[in-house]
């Protein structure tokens, strides 16, 4: 059987030089297909005798096993190649930019809404709410300004006639909301105390300048109880101003007031530095205003249907506006109306940017795309 | 409220700095706003002597100067006309800040000779206006003395006076809270009563007594009103900003500002008659100092005389019967008039004044005849004349101080202050109360100054900004441990809302609750216009009866500022009615331009109906209300495409509106894109019941793999794709779980008004895999339920 081994050789040498996969499943064929060569050898092994049989079919065998090995090993060799080929033809330039996706903004108004909300319901407050037009007497009569009040003519007023078919008559007409201090007197026309709730909403007044706009949001508080004396109304209003600039130690001032709904009164300042190029709330040689507060007036818990012998406590309010251009450094109250998307894309929040006092108050949604 | 630390110091015997009084004012509650303190520029200028005077070798109008300052001698060019040996003026030294120029001074040459140093003139230092001549100082000045020790300069200090210390709006009233708080004594207030030498000549009669409980009236004859106001007089009113104008209107200006007391000085001469002081009749012309004619009506307090109206009693003097530099006998005029009166007449003619100022908040009732005694002493001090006796209408004595109780333990209950009764006696004293002690309640009658004093609380108020507000501990308020949701779930809607709005890339905008009516008429959808009284300017002057006037208004600004693509969205207040409560509460948003920058990947498209459509439907879905399967019909306001906009409704209810804007208002506004809007009516969004449970329902997973078959059909272009999905899922609602529209063709190859929509639909087998008939009989169905219900054929 010399030209069996001869085969072998040939076929081997056939098989590893050939370069393709149809080239090799040809090879294949030709030897080992229905009609292939050492096929043909197989087959014509019937008819030799038995010891013939035997040892010529031995060698057949290991012939053909390592022909189908050489085979197995060129064709995986012939893939591999093929596929480096093919991927060497897919190269992207990875470079490119990614496409553009717009990520949106969360105004710095509704920022400081979440944020206030975070920390006063920390507190145990809840929020109520008012409406914008609103009769005099919620806005000023039930909150101790009466008529010729002269705090009622420092509020630069915007009014509503009531009745457009009668002429305009200032004592009956409705008010644009001049601050949220009204809120207290509907949450105490709809409940007895224990109260805790703050207000927040858009307040208007009729100036406009630099730091003016006729326009701007106010946060209120209210906490009837009691036994609410200053001393909490000092305690609440520090912590809150601590939790919000997100200082641990905030050096505070209070100074005796006037507001006609709350005696005694009392306006709060914040420690600051101020330099020409920056405000840095916190430690510093500057105070800065930043609230009105007291123990509300007996006349006010009594316009809201609440007994001053025997509930008492305190009430605030102070600006979201402001609160926003203090912590986050905005220089300009009027450009947070100008819905220029410059300016909201700069100053605005990220969506993902949700206000806890447990996950953190502000900064935690990633980075502004 | 402004006033010198001299003026202060003629009421207030104390020795402490400007810092501590400042410090002290914030701490009672008169904040203060400015201090000017000139001294602080002029540390490095110090006192010096021309020892001699030599003419300049090369210029006629120069000097050349020896100047000693007691240590050193410099050698000094100067220009001055005044300049002699001996002169001691102010000198800066080399390298001392000139207030004038800002600069600091340097060694020069002028003229060949060099000059080290400069004798001041009143502007260099930063004092005042005069160039001319340089400062000469007493002989007797030391020399080498900071100047600021020895120029009478006066720091000018402004408070804010808050409505309820009336008292304050005069220097003496800052005094005596300074005195109670221990920062001095008050000094006694030393009014001589000038002697009568005749009977007032002019009648007076008043008819109103409940507006006017007391009026004086005094004659003074023969002044001089072209006399000099002292300087004194004229140096303080500077300071505080008021001009010296002739010294009769100078001393009421004065007295007002010295001891909150108006007052009003007639030209006698020009008064025809008695004096009738009663309320004006409907009609009366009035000509105030302001030159401005005003139409009185019966709510106003006159001050008359034959003539009519000359005063308008507390707010402002006539301009018919004033006083000129001529006059030579006046009436001078100190009056009581009722608080609500002066307020109610001021707002409604509006008119400021001083007096008015203070009369609205209050004039200490006893201060008529006083007032008018200082008046005249200093009138006739610096005018000459002679008084006649005053006439009182009305009197003093029937005003009746108020009187409030102080439980002394309410200064801990209340305001959280340990202060002994003893203690708040004591400080009820010193501010001028009249103190007893009643069945342990302290009484407090209040001094005529103070108008504010009405019950326990006012009381409360005195005694802690004494004591001081630093005073009281702070403590936190007692909460719950584990604190609970602070927003209603309709608050926690909008929150929401804005978070998922700017995670579709929209920038949250806030704009004015007020439009521009001539914007907002077209979005009023039927209701009225509500108007303001008083606008503060006229593209501000409507509750907006819609968000998109102004988002509209951002679109062109941002167009006009070069950025044309924008996704703006805005959630707050809209206003149905003039009335409280006829509001809601709008999510609006607009797209306009195109969806994103030029890119590589993608083409860019511009926004359409559908982006709007979208958005209202993430709006919905974030206030948990029906985004699935909407009601959806066409007819939107007419502010909107009306062939592109649609309503979501809920029954009656209008969720949303949303589609282009419609191209006459875009065309009215000037904008050239297309703009897509939407508007969610969030109060029309019902609210999940509050008792609904957390948990999900539970999820039924079938074993057999859905099949997804599509078909399309040839209908009219009219058939809504609603009514083609709605009819396809109703053909098999158990086994048909999503029908989806993949394709629409309009074009030749079909019939005319004739429309291919293409669906996808999805059919889930229940018990056991489908067969091919199942199938077959599903598809068929649909062909049959879209036919009868659309009139679509299978194409």
């Amino acid at each position: 059987m010399e030209n069996l081994e001869e085969l072998k050789d040939e076929v081997l040498d056939k098989i590893n030089n050939s370069a393709i996969l149809k080239e090799l499943d040809d090879i294949r064929v030709a030897v080992l297909g229905k009609k292939g060569k050492l096929t043909e050898m197989m087959k014509s092994l019937g008819s030799l005798p038995l010891e013939e049989k035997i040892s010529l079919g031995k060698g057949l065998n290991i012939v053909k096993s390592k022909i189908e090995e050489a085979i197995e090993a060129q064709k995986k060799f012939l893939e591999e190649k093929a596929l480096n080929e093919k991927l060497k033809s897919e190269t992207l330039d990875v470079t490119l930019p990614v496409s553009p996706e717009t990520q949106g903004r969360i105004h710095p108004v509704s920022k400081i809404y979440e944020e206030v909300a975070a920390i006063f319901g920390q507190m145990g407050f809840e929020v109520a709410e008012g409406p914008d037009i609103e009769d005099q007497f919620h806005n000023f009569n039930a909150l101790n300004m009466p008529v010729n009040h002269p705090a009622r003519q420092m509020q630069d007023t915007f009014y509503l006639n009531n009745n457009p078919e009668k002429p305009f008559d200032m004592e009956t007409a409705y008010v644009i909301r001049t601050h949220t201090s009204g809120v207290q007197i509907r949450t105490m026309e709809k409940q007895q105390p224990p109260i805790r709730i703050i207000a927040m909403g858009r307040t208007y007044r009729s100036d406009y300048d630099a730091t003016h706009t006729p326009m701007f949001h106010q946060v209120e508080g209210l906490v009837i109880d009691k036994n609410i004396t200053l001393a909490h109304l000092k305690g609440c209003l520090h912590d809150f101003m601590k939790a919000f600039f997100e200082l641990d130690d905030l050096p505070v001032r209070y100074r005796p007031s006037y507001f006609p709904f709350t005696e005694p009164s009392i306006e709060m300042d914040i420690g600051c530095l101020k330099s020409k190029t920056e405000l840095k709330i916190g430690a510093g040689n500057d105070w800065l205003e930043v609230l009105g507060c007291g123990m509300v007036h007996p006349n006010v818990l009594r316009a809201g249907g609440i007994n001053p012998d025997e509930y008492q406590g305190f009430a605030f309010g102070m600006g979201i506006d402001r609160l926003a251009m203090l912590k986050y450094g905005i220089p300009d109250l009027r450009t947070f109306f100008e819905s220029d998307v410059r300016w909201l894309k700069h100053y605005g929040f990220t969506p993902l940017d949700f206000s806890s006092m447990t996950d953190g108050l502000s900064n935690n949604g990633g980075l502004a795309r | 409220m402004k006033f010198t630390l001299s003026w202060l110091k003629e009421h207030l015997d104390t020795t402490a700095t400007l810092e501590e009084i400042c410090d002290t004012l914030n701490n009672i509650g008169l904040e203060v706003e400015e201090v000017t303190d000139p001294r602080a520029g002029l540390k490095d200028f110090i006192t010096a002597r021309i020892d001699s005077v030599e003419n300049h070798p090369d210029a006629d109008k120069l000097h050349v100067l020896c100047v000693n300052d007691g240590t050193n001698k410099y050698q000094v060019v100067c220009g001055a006309p005044n300049v002699r040996e001996g002169l001691i003026g102010i000198f800066a030294r080399e390298g001392t800040l000139i207030p004038l120029f800002n600069e600091r001074l340097k060694r020069a040459t002028i003229r060949g000779v060099e000059s080290c140093g400069m004798m001041c003139a009143v502007d260099e230092i930063g004092l005042g206006t005069a160039h001319d001549a340089i400062i000469e100082l007493p002989a007797d000045t030391p020399i080498g003395a900071p100047a600021a020790d020895v120029l009478n300069i006066d720091p000018v200090v402004e408070v804010s006076i808050t409505p309820n210390r009336a008292e304050c709006l005069g220097v003496r009233g800052i005094a005596r809270d300074l005195a109670a708080a221990g920062l001095g004594t008050l000094k006694p207030l030393n009014i001589t009563k000038t002697p009568a030498k005749f009977a007032n000549p002019i009648k007076i009669t008043v008819e109103c007594a409940s507006e006017c409980p007391v009026y004086t009236g005094r004659y003074i004859k023969s002044v001089n009103n072209r006399a000099e106001t002292p300087k004194w007089m004229k140096d303080r009113l500077n300071a505080i900003g008021i001009h010296s104008i002739s010294p009769l209107v100078d001393v009421t200006n004065y007295i007002n500002y010295d001891l909150a007391r108006p007052l009003h000085v007639f030209d006698a001469d020009k008064l025809k008659g008695a004096l009738t002081i009663r309320m004006a009749h409907n009609g009366e012309k009035f000509t105030a100092l302001n030159e401005k004619e005003y139409e009185l009506s019966d709510f106003a307090l006159g001050i008359c005389d034959e003539e009519g109206v000359q005063c308008l009693g507390g707010i402002m003097g006539g301009l018919k019967k004033g006083c000129t530099e001529n006059t030579v006998n006046v009436l001078l005029e100190c009056a009581l008039f009722k608080p609500e009166c002066i307020a109610k007449t001021g707002r409604r003619l509006q008119i400021d004044s001083d007096s008015r100022y203070r009369y609205e908040r209050w004039v200490d009732p006893k201060s008529n005849i006083s007032g008018s005694d200082y008046a005249t002493q200093l009138i006739i001090s610096i005018c000459g004349g002679e008084a006649s006796d005053l006439t009182v209408v009305g009197t003093e004595d029937n005003y009746q101080p108020q009187v409030a109780y102080l439980r002394p333990e309410r200064m801990k209950t209340f305001a959280g202050l340990d202060v002994s009764a003893e203690k708040s006696m004591e400080i009820l004293r010193h501010l001028g109360f009249e103190v007893s002690l009643e069945n342990n309640k302290i009484k407090a009658v209040s001094p005529s100054w103070r108008g504010d004093i009405e019950c326990e609380q006012d009381l409360i108020e005195e005694i802690v900004r004494m004591v001081g507000t630093d005073k009281i501990p702070a403590v936190s308020l007692p909460h719950d441990n584990l604190p609970k949701p602070i927003l209603t779930p309709m608050q926690h809607n909008a929150v929401v809302i804005k978070h998922e709005l700017a995670s579709r890339g929209m920038y949250e905008t806030v704009t004015w609750s007020f439009a521009d009516s001539e914007i907002a008429q077209y979005f009023r959808n039927g209701n009225e216009a509500i108007l303001l009284q008083n606008p503060i300017v006229k593209e501000l002057n409507e509750m907006r009866p819609s968000i998109l006037p102004n988002l509209l208004t951002a679109v062109k600004n941002n167009i006009a500022r070069g950025y044309p693509n924008m996704a703006l969205f805005e959630v707050g207040p809209v206003f149905t009615g003039r009335h409280p409560q006829e509001q809601y509460t709008a999510a609006s948003g607009i797209r306009c331009g195109q969806t994103s920058a030029k890119d590589w990947a993608h083409t860019a498209r511009d926004y359409d109906v559908y982006d709007a459509k979208a958005d209202a439907l993430a709006v919905i879905a974030a206030a948990k209300g029906p985004y699935e399967n909407p009601q959806i019909t066409t007819d939107a306001p007419s502010y909107y495409h009306p062939g592109r906009s649609g309503v979501i409704r809920l029954g009656k209810n209008v969720l949303a509106y949303f589609g282009e804007i419609h191209p006459a208002i875009l065309k009215a506004l000037d904008i050239k894109s297309r703009v897509v809007a939407f508007e969610v009516n969030l109060n029309n969004i019902p609210l999940p019941r509050q008792t609904a449970g957390k948990a999900r329902k539970k999820l039924e997973l079938s074993p057999f793999q859905p099949v997804d078959k599509d078909l399309a059909f040839v209908v009219d272009k009219s058939v809504s794709a609603a009514a083609i999905i709605s009819a396809a899922k109703n053909a098999d609602r158990e086994h048909i779980t999503d029908v989806r529209i993949f394709d629409i063709y309009e074009g030749i190859t079909l019939p005319s008004g004739k429309k291919s929509v293409a669906i996808s639909l999805t059919f889930q087998p229940i018990e056991q895999t489908f067969t091919d008939k199942d199938i077959e009989n599903l598809m068929n169905k649909v062909i049959v339920e879209v036919g009868k219900k659309t009139g679509g054929e299978l194409r």
